[in-house]
């Protein structure tokens, strides 16, 4: 059941890292990219680690991607004032 | 073209490269011997429940001291870069939605608690210093987005950040006084398994670990946010 499960998010998560490298639009390539590392820390719970969870979900998806959408922002203003 | 074939032929050669770790892998049928001593003996010897604790708190402190060191280094970087050019003109911010003004006065006070409670029970439920700190700064950038006009205190948090590192420090060279070894839990009364007050110096030395994790990730988040403007 649990190798089941792990294949299926697996396979999300190469199809996520795929959409994060191919996608036109920052954003939407950002917000593939924490959707990895929520899917990397659901299979840490499948995989019985909760505190590896706690910090891949936390860290990779949260604040990483928070960081990354401030990085974005200050890119393009700086793009627009030339 | 060239360049394409050229990545498709660095991508086979990675995978040839790690074919035999998923060929000749077997699941461990028994814990190496390291892991087994943890396992018999860290619940007698360091009272904490959660066994994942007591080995990255004490059997493997060091190394936690090296991960703290490096996210401080690593804020200390961001710091060094985003805030040469503090006082430019201020550029007028839009308010944040009603709804996430008001979310945000709701659900900041509770997403704190909750990373203190993670901190706190790191010796007894999954988690600790380090997700406790993260859950506590992403609070924080919570009510920084739904207020905009939130200003962080910087001696607060330098405060905090470097008393709660001196601190942890400090129960690490205590350790080494009063019981076998750095950042040994012992000094202080083991106490009765399971509870909150147990397992000796661990509640402490996390919640410093905590409080300083915390501190980083908002200071970090705080130079990104004034840069913005």
């Amino acid at each position: 059941m649990s190798t089941i499960i792990i294949a299926v998010l697996g396979a999300i998560m190469i199809a996520a890292a795929i959409l994060a490298v191919y996608q036109k639009s920052l954003l939407s390539a950002i917000i593939a990219a924490g959707a990895i590392s929520l899917l990397a820390s659901v299979i840490y719970i499948v995989l019985a680690a909760p505190d590896v969870a706690m910090t891949e979900a936390a860290i990779g998806s949260g604040l990483t991607t928070i960081v990354f959408l401030f990085a974005l922002n200050k890119v393009r203003k700086q793009d627009k004032d030339g | 073209m060239v360049k394409k074939i050229f990545i498709v032929i660095i991508l086979v050669f990675f995978a040839v490269m790690l074919l035999p770790l998923v060929k000749d892998f077997t699941p461990f049928q028994e814990l190496s011997t390291t892991a087994k001593e943890y396992v018999q003996k860290g619940p007698d010897d360091l009272g904490a429940a959660n066994l994942v604790t007591s080995v990255i708190v004490t059997y493997r402190g060091l190394d936690t001291l090296g991960e703290v060191a490096v996210l401080f280094i690593a804020t200390a970087g961001v710091g060094f870069f985003l805030r040469r050019d503090g006082n430019k003109i201020k550029r007028k911010q839009r308010d944040s939605s009603q709804i996430l003004q008001t979310g945000g006065a709701f659900l900041f006070p509770l997403i704190l608690v909750l990373g203190v409670y993670i901190f706190m029970h790191g010796h007894l439920t999954p988690g600790g210093g380090f997700q406790g700190g993260v859950v506590m700064a992403s609070g924080m950038v919570f009510l920084l987005l739904s207020k905009i006009s939130t200003k962080i205190n910087d001696t607060v948090l330098h405060l905090i950040e470097s008393l709660s590192g001196a601190a942890y420090v400090a129960i690490g060279v205590l350790g080494l006084v009063l019981a076998a070894g750095f950042l040994d839990n012992r000094f202080l009364d083991l106490g009765e398994f399971g509870r909150l007050l147990s397992a000796g110096a661990i509640p402490l030395i996390y919640s410093f670990v905590g409080l300083k994790v915390g501190a980083e990730l908002v200071g970090i988040i705080d130079n990104m946010q004034k840069d913005q403007s």
